[in-house]
């Protein structure tokens, strides 16, 4: 919210420079965004008056003007805007005037004739974006006073941060209330002027729905010109508030609003059908509004309505049938009350919010509703003449907001504040705030103002307290918990390490969206159902990722436009997936490979210099199961999944149990995605990834023995099952099992293939000799023969 | 039969010409092998008188002998060269990279967030996770927002059409622990939240790091300790903090947290829009609706409670200007944090 320092100031005295306010209303929880002043810098400008404006000899668009600027002789000023006339009081830049935006007015001749200044407009003076004609001031005026002086420009805007619990901030009122609680100030403000009624009309008004509005303050004015104009100073602080003047009427309710925070409206009398009820929405019906919208409402949105209909939503936005013009002379003024409750998440329906929802929401003082209506009465036949009639105030006082007791423990605050401050400090802050503050045996019964709506628990005015006397007056107290052990599992990896074993491996971890490309997703998984986001930020991050697959490829294919050649990836993360409405999140470690095998090197063998492979990507996984330990829980089988080549996918599993995928993206996924390589994805789920605590075993001091077998069998036996075979013949005396060749080609018959082991074995009690060997590579072989219709190449 | 001296001489003189082992051991073989012509000359000793057998004899093993301590020493000589010339032949240029792999590294915001649970463990608090799609309950309403609450709109929200939405902050994780395991409760959240905002100082995902605790006589005063003390050890910097009163529904009374500048030490720049301070978290003490939605008794138990965004703190502590950076994967850019 804008406050201009200038119009707080007539509301409260301000001990503190601009600045320090600003300071000083942050520490107590009114943040200040910003700090501007109300004009850009300039001076030389003057307060002057048009004696007379001719047509320039010549040029059709440009007046010659002679300009008083109250002493000296009147000055000669060409000036082209068209609202340059006798009599006009206006802003006169005289020469050596220095404007915005370095601009210095020199004197000048402008198609053969002299200028002494130049007259200005709002936008000239930095008061305004846009502007038509020079500034128009009024007649009262002071010639010869500075403009900066007379529209009190040397003054400072607070923009400030309302947290949504202090709707009673919203105004110049409120912020002045503030000050006066932190400063120790009387809040005065201009003095109130009841409503003299010259008329006796009124404007029935019926209360149906007196839970949402339990109080309507109406009044009638008759003879109003809505077009006169708006003065200078008023127009000047809507401005430095934010709002743009557009009628006397419109002008002095946004006036009202800002001042008090009190939303009002001013309807076209003529227009009013019979009389106004305050009633809930019908389903179906609809409203044209303000701003030209058409809206259907629900019954749970407060209605003004007429005899024709609905003339406003309440607390958000009126009318247009009914809404005043121009041309308006009567008009009917509602201030009333309505409760948070019956305006709160109604605008943003239809994508609004408004000044007036915006304070409603957030609570509006329920009992100035007289004095708004006194106030904008005034306002509105200073400026626009006028006769009023008399203040109505329609009351439902069952449904009007009562503030109840609170009470406040003094151990309580001790104990939450972990500080202790003296009780009248205490109760001079609560009491500050225009709290009635009661002593009670544990401490004090506080019972908050009508415009506070967030004092409801012993919290709030601790918080209250606290904030006052200032969050920095609470010292630092022990923090020291007690120290207890907790549960520390030795079968959960740190994250670190799982991630630092494939890091080690050249993998860069990565992190992207949760949220990912549908299409790309979809062409991966075709058969599994991503959750959509009812409000995506973009169409191409619209569904939750099934997998960690999408925002990894779409990360490898990035850095390939960025000349990236070789990439390996991890990300540790959810998933999301998705059956029948339920929605489970897997924690789960991906990565991808793609490029050469190694980083580019002098020192590589050529065959380390092919791009990654199925195998490159299994070693690395092997690594990292080894650093779980049981590497052998984990095995691979052939699988298929849609977006893997059908001959290079593996299924992973732990125990039997699948835990995770390994393969090469499917060739035709990677023309499709114009991939430079063939990337090899991985992913598994963390939750299989445990560590198997070491546990000793003896270790054997006998020699081992090595014999190498060269196994012929069908291209459609895997090596797995070779070695079952092996490792369930051979027991215990097994020690390695390692595969150091395959072979395919001449001597070997197509459809075949031999597969080199190397056997390691090693007893733990006593020397194997050359016949225990012998006889048990016979007896592997007699096996493999058997089971695995196998040859042996000699 | 020629004169022992010269044959000595020669002999001599051509083992020192030898300019190999092979070349040696020929001249071995021929000089002093079993037909050697030195060895032949023994057996000329038998066409001597017998008197003057035995020094002539000496004589003749007396060169022999020279003739072998020349031939070893030369052998040394050639050894030694031999050598030499192989270990020239072998040298290779040290300081040409070595081979293999090079070392991956963790993300920024990873790294930080290790450092940071590393931190809160070692003062107490336990590491707690939650789900990343919530429901309004644990994401609003057991928070103390009430349906349509002006307070929500600070979330901009995203939902899925059947009601359930991405978290908005860790602070559901909250609600979970205390429900899960009730009080006396101290535990930091890390992950990541949404919202649905993105532009040059906002991403749609992020990182928050929640904390709680709550305990029997858990004060504001212990909460500004803690936070200040964890900002001081992240930082490791001597830096200020001030608590600024603030709203969050979950917390009664509420505040901001600010610290000093960590570039200018308060003195004022960019990063800090010259005001000396960093907004870095959000905190409070426990609203004692949140406890009681938790189950915990509001009476006997006071907490505090913490969120702070993981990833503003990755940018603080590593000097990273640009947020965006973490979420576009550029391996440029995550390359530069692969230190352990």
């Amino acid at each position: 919210m804008k406050v201009p320092y200038s119009w707080l100031t007539e509301w409260v005295r301000v001990p503190w420079a601009a600045a320090e306010l600003g300071e000083r209303l942050t520490m107590a929880g009114l943040e200040l965004e910003s700090i501007e002043p109300a004009a850009p810098a300039f001076c030389g400008v003057v307060v002057a008056q048009i004696l007379s404006a001719e047509k320039h000899p010549q040029a059709d668009k440009l007046q010659v003007c002679r300009v008083s600027m109250g002493q000296g002789e009147p000055v000669q000023i060409v000036c082209g805007a068209s609202n340059a006339r006798p009599g006009l009081k206006t802003a006169l830049a005289v020469v050596g005037a220095e404007l915005p935006g370095n601009l210095t007015i020199k004197q000048a001749r402008l198609r053969g004739v002299e200028s002494h200044g130049m007259l200005c407009s709002a936008k000239e003076l930095g008061l305004a974006d846009t502007s038509s004609g020079i500034v128009e001031l009024p007649a009262d005026a002071p010639v010869g006073r500075p403009v900066r002086e007379y529209l009190r420009l040397d003054d400072m805007v607070l923009d400030l941060n309302i947290t949504p619990n202090r709707g009673d901030a919203m105004s110049v009122l409120g912020i002045a209330r503030e000050v006066a609680a932190l400063s120790g100030e009387a809040v005065t403000g201009p003095e109130r002027r009841p409503v003299a009624a010259a008329l006796h009309d009124t404007f029935a008004v019926h209360l149906d729905a007196p839970a949402g509005c339990p109080k309507f303050a109406g009044c009638v004015l008759r003879g109003v010109d809505n077009r006169a104009p708006t003065p200078a100073w008023m127009r000047e602080r809507l401005r430095r508030a934010g709002l743009r003047s557009i009628s006397p009427l419109v002008d002095v309710t946004n006036y009202v609003m800002l001042e008090l925070g009190q939303p009002m409206h001013a309807y076209d009398l003529a227009r009013l059908d019979g009389q106004i009820h305050v009633r809930q929405g019908r389903a179906g019906e609809t409203i044209t509004l303000l701003d030209g919208r058409s809206v259907e409402v629900q019954p749970d949105v407060l209605l003004i309505t007429d005899r024709s209909g609905p003339v406003g939503i309440a607390g958000i936005m009126g009318g247009e049938r009914t809404a005043v013009s121009a041309d308006t002379t009567d008009v009917f003024l509602e201030v009333a009350y309505f409760s948070p409750d019956a305006v709160i998440g109604r605008a943003m329906r239809w994508g609004l919010t408004t000044d007036a929802s915006q304070r409603f929401e957030r609570g509006v003082d329920p009992s100035q509703q007289e004095r708004a209506m006194e106030r904008a009465v005034e306002l509105i036949q200073a400026i626009a003449g006028g006769e009023a009639g008399p203040l109505e105030v329609s009351r439902v006082d069952a449904q009007m907001p009562v503030r109840p007791a609170v009470s406040l423990r003094r151990k309580q605050l001790t104990r939450l504040l972990g500080a202790r401050f003296e009780e009248a400090r205490v109760q001079a802050a609560l009491e500050g705030l225009q709290m009635r503050v009661e002593p009670s045996s544990e401490g004090w019964s506080v019972t908050a103002p009508a415009h506070r709506f967030d004092i409801s628990i012993e919290a709030d005015l601790i918080e209250e307290v606290a904030r006052i006397i200032g969050y920095g007056a609470i010292a630092e107290g022990d923090a020291l918990a007690s120290e207890h052990f907790r549960a520390l599992p030795e079968s959960i990896p740190e994250e670190r390490g799982l991630l630092e074993t494939l890091a080690v491996r050249g993998y860069q971890e990565a992190v992207t969206y949760a949220f990912v490309d549908p299409q790309l997703q979809s062409r991966l998984f075709p058969d599994r159902g991503g959750l959509a986001l009812a409000n995506p930020i973009a169409s191409d991050l619209s569904v939750m990722r099934v997998s960690l697959w999408p925002g990894l490829v779409k990360a490898v294919l990035d850095n390939q436009r960025r000349q990236q050649e070789r990439i390996r990836m991890i990300e540790h993360g959810a998933r999301f997936e998705s059956t029948d409405g339920a929605t489970r999140e897997v924690d789960t470690l991906a990565g991808i490979a793609c490029g050469p095998r190694m980083p580019e090197q002098w020192a590589l063998p050529r065959e380390m210099r092919e791009a990654t492979d199925f195998f490159d990507v299994k070693g690395d996984l092997e690594a990292l199961f080894a650093a779980l330990g049981a590497q052998s829980a984990f095995t691979f089988e052939t699988a298929m999944l849609p977006c893997l080549h059908p001959g290079r996918c593996a299924r992973v599993l732990r125990y039997g149990r699948p835990i995770g995928w390994l393969g090469e993206l499917h060739p035709s996924l990677v023309k499709e995605l114009d991939s430079v390589h063939a990337p090899v994805l991985f992913e598994l789920d963390v939750e299989a990834l445990t560590i198997t605590r070491p546990a000793y075993r003896e270790i054997s001091r006998l020699p081992q023995v090595r014999r190498d077998l060269a196994v012929v069998v069908d291209e459609s036996v895997p090596l797995s099952r070779l070695a079952e075979r092996v490792t369930l013949v051979a027991s215990s005396l097994l020690r390695d099992l390692r595969v150091f060749d395959v072979y395919r080609g001449p001597g070997i018959e197509a459809g075949r293939k031999s597969i080199a082991l190397g056997l390691i074995f090693q007893d733990i009690s006593r020397t194997l000799t050359d016949e225990d060997v012998g006889r048990l590579v016979s007896d592997v072989v007699t096996d493999l023969r058997t089971s695995l219709n196998a040859s042996i190449r000699e | 039969m020629q004169d022992l001296e010269s044959l000595a001489n020669q002999a001599l003189g051509e083992v020192a010409a030898c300019g190999g082992l092979a070349e040696l051991d020929e001249a071995r073989v021929r000089w002093l092998g079993k037909k050697g012509t030195l060895t032949e000359q023994l057996k000329s000793l038998g066409g001597l008188p017998a008197a003057e057998r035995p020094a002539a004899g000496q004589r003749i093993n007396e060169a022999k002998e020279r003739l072998q301590i020349a031939i070893d020493a030369r052998r040394q000589e050639l050894t030694r060269a031999q050598v030499e010339r192989e270990l020239a032949a072998g040298r290779i240029d040290v300081t040409l990279p070595g081979r293999g792999e090079r070392r991956g590294g963790l993300h920024p915001v990873t790294r930080a967030r290790l450092r940071i649970e590393t931190l809160f463990r070692r003062a107490g608090f336990d590491v707690a996770t939650g789900p990343e799609i919530e429901d309004d309950f644990h994401n609003f309403e057991a928070l103390n927002f009430p349906p349509n609450h002006p307070a929500r709109a600070m979330h901009d929200t995203f939902y899925f059409p059947d009601g359930r939405l991405l978290r908005t902050h860790t602070s559901p994780v909250q609600v979970r622990a205390m429900l899960q395991r009730g009080a006396p409760l101290a535990i930091v959240a890390p992950g990541r939240v949404y919202r649905c905002d993105s532009d040059m100082t906002h991403s749609p995902m992020f990182h928050q790091l929640e904390g709680l605790k709550v305990d029997e006589n858990v004060s504001f005063a212990n909460m500004k300790a803690v936070l200040h003390g964890f900002l001081q050890a992240f930082f490791e910097k001597d830096l200020a903090m001030r608590l600024r009163p603030s709203y969050f529904p979950f917390t009664e009374p509420s505040a901001e947290v600010d610290m000093s500048c960590v570039f200018c030490e308060g003195k004022g720049c960019r990063t800090c829009k010259h005001t000396g301070w960093l907004e870095i978290a959000g905190c409070g003490m426990v609203h004692p609706n949140v406890l009681m939605a938790s189950g915990i008794d509001a009476e006997r138990y006071t907490g505090y409670a913490f969120g702070m965004g993981i990833d503003r703190l990755t940018m603080l502590r590593y000097g990273v200007n640009d947020l965006r950076l973490f979420f576009e994967n550029d391996l440029r850019f995550l390359e530069q944090f692969r230190t352990l």
